[in-house]
Formats: C-alpha cells, sequence, structure tokens
C-alpha cells in the first residue's frame, strides 16, 4: 500500500482543512526543535550544520530552543562537536558519552536517541538523509511510533496549530506534496545534503551543555562493528560540493554528444552532472546523477544543456547561484528559474561557450 | 533456513507523465513493475538459498493487483508469495505499512521460523527507506542497512558478517539472527528466470491475505488511522517570479551568442567570474 509519500492512497474527498486538529494535552509539552548531530571517524557531516541552519529559523518561527544531539565517545572531540554545534546557531546541546557510542551502530544510537526524546519532548526532530541519517530515523521514528518524513525540500512552520508542514516531491518527482505529522510528537524529518544553506559560523556563540547517560553496556549490544575501511580518495566525482557544474539531459540526443558537456567541463575545471534519464540510458555514470533520486547539489554555476527542468531534477539543483539554460523548446520548464536562458540547438552553442571560455580565460590569465 | 523478502510493486516512474493542462497525474498505461531496489534484496537472498538451502518466502502489501509482482518473483526462482490486501490498510503510511508487515511475518513465521527479512534500500515512488528499518524494530531484528556485501553466514552459530555502506567508508559488521537487510543497488545481478520457473510462477496461487490473516487485532495501527503523518496537499511547482533573462539567439552565430552570454555572466556576476578564472587555473 501507499507509503506517506504516495497522496494516491489518502482519499480525494476529505475534507479541507484537515490541519485543524487540537494536540493532546500532554503532546503540548513537547517543545524545541532538535538536530541530530551526525559524525564519523571524528568528522561532522556537514549536513548538520545545514540543518542547524534552517533548524535556527524554525525555532525562531515558534519562539523555542534550537538544540544539536550529540552521541559520541567519551572526550574532546565529541564536546568539540557541541562547540561546534552552537557556533552554527544551537542554544543548547544535549549530550550522550559512552565509549559504546564509538562507532555508529543502530541498536546504540536508536536507544540513545529515544531515551533523550522521551526525557525531553522536543516537538520537531531534523536528521540528514544519509546513509546514517536514515538507518537511525526509520527506527527511532518506530520505536516512538510517531510520524517521519523522508527527503524534505523545504520546511515550514504551519501558523495555525505550530505543526511542521514538510514538503517534498512525490510521484517519482513530477509533483510536490506537503506532509504534516497529526497527534504525535516529536514530527520527524529527514534531509539530504546540500538541500539547506549552510549557516554563517559564529564563533563567539556559546550555549548550556545537557549531559544524559546512555544506559547500555558492550555486552549486551548484539551487533558488532569488525573493521572500518575507509574509502580511497579515488576521482570519484564529488558533485555535491562542486563549485562548477555542467549538465545534459536527453535534449544532448545521444551519447556521443556528452563529450561536448565534457569539452566545457575540462576548460572550466567542472564537474559533470546528468538527469536521471540519461542515467538509465547508461550515458554517465549514476554517480553523477543530480534531481531528488541522485544528488543535490549548490554551485556557484550551472550550465543544463538539454535539461527540460522537471521537478525531480529542478529540486536537486536550484540551489545554484547562476543557472544557465540552453534547450531548443522555449517552453521548456527550466526556463521560469534560469538566470540566463539561451534557446537554441546546445550542440552547437556548447562548441562555441567551450571556445570563447578558453579564450577569455586566456586572457584573464594574462591580466591577472 | 528460511528468508522472508518484503516487496511491492510500483508505477514505473520514469514512465509517469503530468497532464500539461490540468497538471493532474495521467496514470493510464503506466506499467506496473517490482520496485527495482527489492530485485538486489530478492537475488541475495536467492543466492543464500543456492548455498545454503531453505526456504524464500515473498510478502507484498497492496492492492490486489500487486499479485503480478509476486508471480515475477516466484519465476526468478522464490519459494511461496504472500499478498497482503485489505481496504483497511488504504493510507497507510510508513509506520502503519510497517507495522502490518512486521504482523504479517510474525504470522509466517508460525508455520516455519524466519531467520533472516529482506527489504529494498528505498522504493522509488516513496522513497523513503523507513519500511524496512520499522519492521526490524516491531520485530526486534538487528538491522543492516545498505549493505553492499554478505561476507559470511553461520547458520550453526546464528551469526552473520555483512559490509554496510556508512557516510566516508564500510563498515564490517557482525551479528546475530535474526536480523534485517536492505541491499545496496548494483550489488549482484537479477537472474533469468527459468523456463520452469516461469511456468510454476504462471500456474502458482499467490496466498492472499486480508487483515485478520495477517493477525492484525487491533485496527486503529492500520490504514490511515494508524498513519500519523497526512498529505496535506499536493501541488505543482509555483511557476517562477524571476524567469530566466533570455539570450537573444535571432540571426546570431553560436560564437555570438555564446560571446553575448560569457560578458553578462563576467559584468553581472564579477565574483563567480574570479571563481571560475582560479579554478580553471
Amino acid at each position: 500500500m501507499s507509503e506517506a509519500t504516495t497522496p494516491a492512497a489518502t482519499p480525494a474527498k476529505k475534507p479541507a482543512g484537515r490541519g485543524n486538529f487540537e494536540l493532546d494535552e500532554r503532546l503540548k509539552a513537547y517543545k524545541g526543535v532538535w538536530v541530530f548531530i551526525e559524525h564519523e571517524r571524528g568528522e561532522v557531516h556537514p549536513v548538520s550544520w545545514e540543518l542547524l541552519g534552517e533548524g535556527r529559523k524554525l525555532a525562531d518561527k515558534l519562539g523555542v530552543e534550537l538544540s544539536g544531539v550529540v552521541m559520541g565517545p567519551p572526550g574532546l572531540p565529541t564536546r568539540r562537536f557541541c562547540e561546534e554545534a552552537f557556533f552554527h546557531g544551537a542554544d543548547n546541546c544535549y549530550l550522550i558519552e559512552d565509549t559504546v557510542l564509538a562507532n555508529y551502530r543502530n541498536e546504540s544510537f536508536t536507544k540513545g536517541l529515544t531515551d533523550l526524546v522521551n526525557a525531553y519532548q522536543p516537538e520537531i526532530l531534523l536528521l540528514g538523509a544519509t546513509t546514517q541519517g536514515r538507518d537511525l530515523a526509520g527506527s527511532v521514528a518506530t520505536t516512538l511510533q510517531t510520524g517521519l518524513t523522508a527527503d524534505c525540500t523545504e520546511l515550514n512552520i504551519d501558523p495555525d496549530n505550530r505543526g511542521l508542514a514538510a514538503t517534498r516531491p512525490t510521484f517519482g518527482g513530477s509533483l510536490l506534496c506537503t506532509i504534516i505529522t497529526k497527534n504525535y510528537r516529536p514530527q520527524m524529518a529527514t534531509i539530504r545534503p546540500r538541500v539547506m544553506a549552510m549557516p554563517d559560523r559564529d564563533g563567539n556563540r556559546t550555549g548550556r551543555i545537557i549531559e544524559h547517560p546512555l544506559g547500555l553496556i558492550e555486552t549486551n549490544i548484539i551487533t558488532k562493528v569488525l573493521e572500518y575501511i575507509a574509502d580511497e580518495n579515488q576521482d570519484k566525482p564529488q558533485l555535491p560540493f562542486a563549485d562548477i557544474i555542467i549538465a545534459g539531459g536527453r535534449g544532448m540526443k545521444k551519447p556521443e554528444n556528452f563529450q561536448l558537456i565534457w569539452n566545457l567541463a575540462q576548460v572550466l575545471g567542472a564537474e559533470v552532472g546528468a538527469t536521471r534519464p540519461v542515467v538509465q540510458a547508461g550515458w554517465v555514470d549514476a554517480e553523477r546523477q543530480v534531481g531528488q533520486s541522485g544528488k543535490t547539489v549548490r554551485p556557484k554555476l550551472y550550465i543544463a544543456a538539454g535539461i527540460s527542468g522537471a521537478i525531480q531534477h529542478r529540486v536537486g539543483m536550484e540551489g545554484s547561484d547562476v543557472i544557465i539554460a540552453i534547450n531548443n523548446d522555449p517552453n521548456a520548464a527550466i526556463f521560469d528559474f534560469a538566470t540566463y536562458g539561451i534557446v537554441g540547438n546546445a550542440m552547437t552553442i556548447l562548441p562555441a561557450l567551450t571556445e570563447t571560455f578558453k579564450q577569455q580565460l586566456a586572457v584573464a590569465r594574462v591580466a591577472s | 533456513m528460511h528468508i522472508v523478502v518484503c516487496i511491492k510493486q510500483v508505477p514505473d516512474s520514469a514512465q509517469i507523465r503530468v497532464h500539461p493542462v490540468t497538471n493532474t497525474i495521467m496514470r493510464q498505461g503506466v506499467p506496473a513493475i517490482v520496485n527495482p531496489y527489492d530485485l538486489f534484496s530478492l537475488e541475495e537472498a536467492l543466492r543464500l538459498k543456492d548455498k545454503h538451502g531453505g526456504r524464500v518466502t515473498v510478502i507484498s502489501m497492496g492492492p490486489p493487483q500487486a499479485e503480478g509482482a509476486l508471480k515475477k518473483c516466484i519465476a526468478f526462482g522464490a519459494d511461496a508469495a504472500i499478498l497482503v490486501t485489505d481496504r483497511a490498510f488504504a493510507g497507510a503510511d510508513t509506520l502503519a505499512t510497517s507495522f502490518a508487515l512486521a504482523s504479517a511475518i510474525q504470522q509466517i513465521e508460525k508455520d516455519m521460523k524466519v531467520d533472516m527479512v529482506f527489504a529494498g534500500k528505498q522504493t522509488i515512488d516513496g522513497d523513503t527507506a523507513q519500511v524496512g528499518p520499522g519492521i526490524a524494530k516491531r520485530l526486534d531484528m538487528q538491522l543492516l542497512t545498505y549493505v553492499s556485501q554478505i561476507d559470511a553466514l553461520d547458520l550453526e552459530k546464528g551469526e552473520i558478517q555483512v559490509r554496510r555502506r556508512a557516510e566516508g567508508g564500510v563498515q564490517v559488521l557482525q551479528t546475530k539472527l535474526p536480523c534485517l537487510i536492505t541491499m545496496l543497488e548494483g550489488t549482484n545481478e537479477m537472474r533469468f528466470a527459468t523456463m520452469e520457473n516461469m511456468f510454476r510462477a504462471a500456474r502458482y496461487p499467490v496466498n492472499f491475505w486480508n487483515k485478520d490473516t495477517a493477525g492484525i487485532e487491533d485496527v486503529s495501527k492500520i490504514g490511515l488511522k494508524g498513519s500519523p503523518t497526512l498529505v496535506s496537499k499536493v501541488f505543482a511547482p509555483q511557476p517562477s517570479t524571476k524567469p530566466a533573462e533570455i539570450i537573444d539567439t535571432e540571426s546570431h552565430e553560436p560564437r555570438d551568442i555564446a560571446l553575448t552570454l560569457i560578458s553578462k555572466l563576467f559584468t553581472q556576476h564579477p565574483k563567480l567570474c574570479d571563481g571560475i578564472v582560479k579554478q580553471a587555473a
């Protein structure tokens, strides 16, 4: 049957104004916005700071405090994560320090986060939609028996009932839907890396650390981490953090034409991106897919060639500073939100751009 | 050994179209397929069965039409298929779905002990990746998500060792059965259905279970009632208030168009220009 995200299953005849319900008295005690601070190998995942930035806005709208949740082994790095959380906007940090938290494990982290929620009762809990965040969010929501909305692209507060309105793409990314959590708290959501903007870091901010015990010993944890094999830093594309991306869609007509995109990317020192149909057709590696089912990117410059701008792609790249769209269909959706549009044949425009950029850059280099 | 594989029938989302005028989903003619992520889990389960013997049962919750997806799994080599279908499930979100499936798996267990449950990493229509973890929690099974490889399975000791994709690396995990595994995509390739299995699938009577057969007593935990989340609206994105500045291409050579664009870019976004020069250097 359908999941929360497939609205087909909610009867269309349901009356309007379904957001209007009275929250149970005991649920009114749930206050504050929390962000789970995810870390691996001594590094916090940047998505946690992005979520603190977004969480700050939600907390301010609600007039409540913003808190980070840090779980890790005792020691300086873990304490430093709390400090960094304050620098990125948190008022408080809920901290569980225990040696069994040295590695992420579903069992121990689920217990820690669930206990914290039950003890301190936040109304909103945000996690990154990463392999760790998704693994944890599903388990915590089930244990708490509350609602969880995955891969949100926009978060808002409903002024009528102070509820979280979480928007995400639906129907394979062709429409958007807004999901609310009824009479359950906390309201949980996961958000993918790079969807929210990185907040400014203020090294003067401080906050309060609230410590909590884990109450779990190693012998009682069934799953053991035998080894952690770090990824080699090969030439794997780092799309989410690229400054310039040249992307192609089905409008490139055939795989050979993608070379034109690679050529321009080489001149600009850019990464190459692609739409889902192009990846599915096997023209480029799946690692390069931009969109709801691929990577979310926020480059300074995004050049989209032969891309129509379907929602599923749009949500993955509309955070780009400048978007240049080349498409021969003047009605293509991408012209609605691009910065500059060229209505024309990408196969002739791309080589011209490559040549002209090459010359301009040579001039700029001589000048500098 | 007994493995239960959870699958879902989904519309082939690559083929969903939105009506250009009414902005509604055009469902007609969209083929239904087995969620592609589920197939990596089914194949891995079948490989374990090839190696260790035992039984693979596939289960799905959905409308009666989902029978087709289950028959497809029989054709690939699954031994039994159960479709949990009941109007009472309509409107279920991930919490209610995992409750219903977990309850059904407990019923399956009465017939033969379940050592492992496999589920897809996520579906292509919901994309939530929440039902698998939800089922594991409800059945009190160890959860192993994003598994790229099963290193070892010792049925006598009831132990399994896997590689799990983590952020920035791979965790080698050891745990005890029963466990729930979601496989990472691209980790194996689904086998071809044999002629024999295809014939078997054609004749195979999929077991239809309603909420009672699935062992659900508390109806407040299923369907719309049992779902904490609610879709409050579905909409097309707002047309931008600031559409693209269209570069004049009328009777211009591609080179002229490129020059116009780049000079605009460099004069209107000087910081970007600096960045490009630095990056290209």
